[in-house]
């Protein structure tokens, strides 16, 4: 699970902005950089845009197997 | 059934009984005896009110999680022991293998202990705490699955980051079934693979809070792969499993704004970098190709560059030219003026000037001579009137004549003064006469 693509990609991205800000790279060089914060926006964009979620209960069935199962989010209100 | 029972059978037949019929037991009461001789293991009677039992801790299980902390007398425990007989006395005792804190006297006694033991053994350490993903896909939250911690919990990922997945570990949050559940369903959560874990509980008195003060919860946390926020009662609470944990957090709702980033603020940031990464190729682009224009510029033909030479070329001749013709020139103007003032003193002229003033001065004199000389003309004119009046010549005119000696020229006044034969002149009025005396009377 690539669990801090989104920190690396963001951090990866303020990096090259700031290297870009700074001026001092050849033209090939800002070129790939260019190409790569692109890429990141793309990436951390997407990560933002995702599907909703998913909350699930996790379960030790009878066979002792972890199961997830839906978790029923409406009730958990009326508990209280 | 036998008819007659050595005392030992007897014993030992007690003691499967009692095994058999409660196995396992959990049994509450008061310390009362304490002792603990030099085989290590611990003597003590369980009371309450009106009745005590006798109980052992074999040194083997007089230690770590079994033990968590130091017995003393009148503390309120619970104990889990079997029950056996004690065959060379004949006795029943508890064999304790587990003894668990109940009075808040024991409870905040076992936990100094169990704090200062786990502390000295690093579980604590700074250094060893796992940091928080930044933006985790999927959050195990291992809490009571109904009530407001799981709800708050919920609402505010869910505000924060409505895309992040969420893992309820469903645990009791209280009581002596509470600390393996939650040791399981962390280990159980590392199993499936989530980012971050949230042990959550809400307030309670110091007794509600014990599974999190427990050896076996700490030690679960402290072994946990993905990191722990603890949230653990109010937020002067604090347990031991606070203290294992990566991060502790006031409060579910804290721990939930910990684990998950603000959604629209990370939106911002992008966008806010992407805008910034889109203006920094821009101007990177404008200033390559101003550079290139430059070059352009400055890039040209050999014979643009000889053009340009020769231009110079030109230039430093004519300013050369220039200058020495400047220089000439100045000499020509310097000649000029000593030529001038050569001329100036051009002797010729001085002499000029000279005649000039001979002239003028020889003009002054013949002025002033002339007009003496008038002067004395006028004077001698007057002078020969006035001679003319008494010359002799004027006498003669009226008839007298003058005698004279000769050769001499003396005038003869006396006849005496003759001789004979004496020449003598006669001037007369006109002409002159010259006569040898004849006679002298």
């Amino acid at each position: 699970m690539a669990k801090d693509k989104f920190e690396d990609a963001i951090k990866r991205l303020e990096e090259i902005v700031e290297t870009m800000e700074r001026g001092d790279l050849t033209l090939e060089e800002s070129l790939k950089a260019f190409e790569e914060g692109v890429k990141l926006v793309r990436i951390c964009t997407k990560k933002l845009e995702e599907a909703e979620r998913k909350v699930e209960m996790l379960i030790k069935n009878e066979e002792g197997a972890l199961t997830l199962t839906p978790f029923p989010e409406e009730k958990v209100g009326r508990d209280e | 059934m036998k008819d007659v029972w050595t005392v030992s059978e007897l014993n030992e037949d007690l003691k499967n009984l009692l095994y058999d019929h409660y196995g396992f037991l959990w049994v509450e009461g008061e310390v009362s005896d304490l002792r603990q001789p030099s085989s290590g293991h611990l003597y003590f009677y369980l009371k309450d009110e009106k009745s005590r039992i006798r109980a052992v801790i074999f040194r083997s299980a007089n230690a770590g999680a079994n033990l968590p902390f130091e017995l003393e007398d009148g503390m309120h425990i619970t104990c889990r022991a079997r029950l056996s007989v004690y065959s060379p006395r004949g006795e029943y005792q508890l064999i304790v293998d587990r003894v668990e804190p109940v009075g808040l006297g024991a409870l905040k006694k076992a936990f100094e202990q169990l704090k200062a033991r786990l502390e000295k053994e690093g579980l604590f350490d700074v250094a060893k705490k796992r940091r928080l993903p930044f933006l985790p896909s999927r959050i195990g939250v291992v809490t009571s699955p109904s009530g407001a911690v799981i709800r708050d919990i919920l609402t505010i990922t869910a505000r924060r980051f409505p895309t992040v997945d969420i893992v309820v570990a469903p645990v009791r949050v209280q009581g002596m079934e509470a600390p393996p559940e939650i040791v399981a369903a962390i280990e159980h959560l590392n199993i499936i693979g989530v980012d971050v874990i949230i042990i959550a509980r809400g307030g309670g008195s110091f007794e509600d809070l014990y599974p999190f003060n427990t050896e076996e919860v700490a030690r679960a946390v402290f072994a946990s792969r993905v990191p722990i926020v603890s949230a653990i009662g109010h937020e002067t609470d604090f347990t031991i499993t606070d203290f294992v944990a990566d991060l502790r957090a006031p409060t579910p709702s804290a721990a939930a704004e910990l684990v998950v980033p603000a959604r629209d603020d990370l939106i911002i940031r992008v966008k806010t970098l992407s805008g910034r990464l889109q203006n920094a190729w821009q101007r990177e682009m404008d200033r390559r190709q101003l550079q290139i224009l430059d070059l352009e510029r400055r890039l040209r033909h050999p014979k643009e560059l000889l053009e340009e030479l020769k231009a110079r070329l030109e230039e430093g001749e004519r300013r050369l030219y220039h200058h020495t013709t400047n220089h000439v020139k100045r000499f020509q103007i310097e000649v000029f003026h000593l030529s001038q003032r050569l001329f100036a003193a051009n002797p010729a002229r001085k002499i000029e000037n000279l005649k000039l003033t001979v002239s003028s001065k020889r003009d002054l004199l013949y002025q002033s001579t002339g007009h003496r000389l008038n002067q004395w003309k006028q004077a001698l004119t007057l002078y020969r009137q006035t001679l003319d009046a008494l010359s002799p010549l004027a006498i003669l005119e009226r008839g007298y004549s003058m005698t004279v000696k000769l050769p001499e020229g003396w005038v003869v006044r006396d006849s005496g003064s003759i001789r004979r034969d004496d020449e003598v002149g006669i001037r007369l009025h006109r002409g002159y006469i010259t006569a040898q005396v004849k006679e002298v009377t």
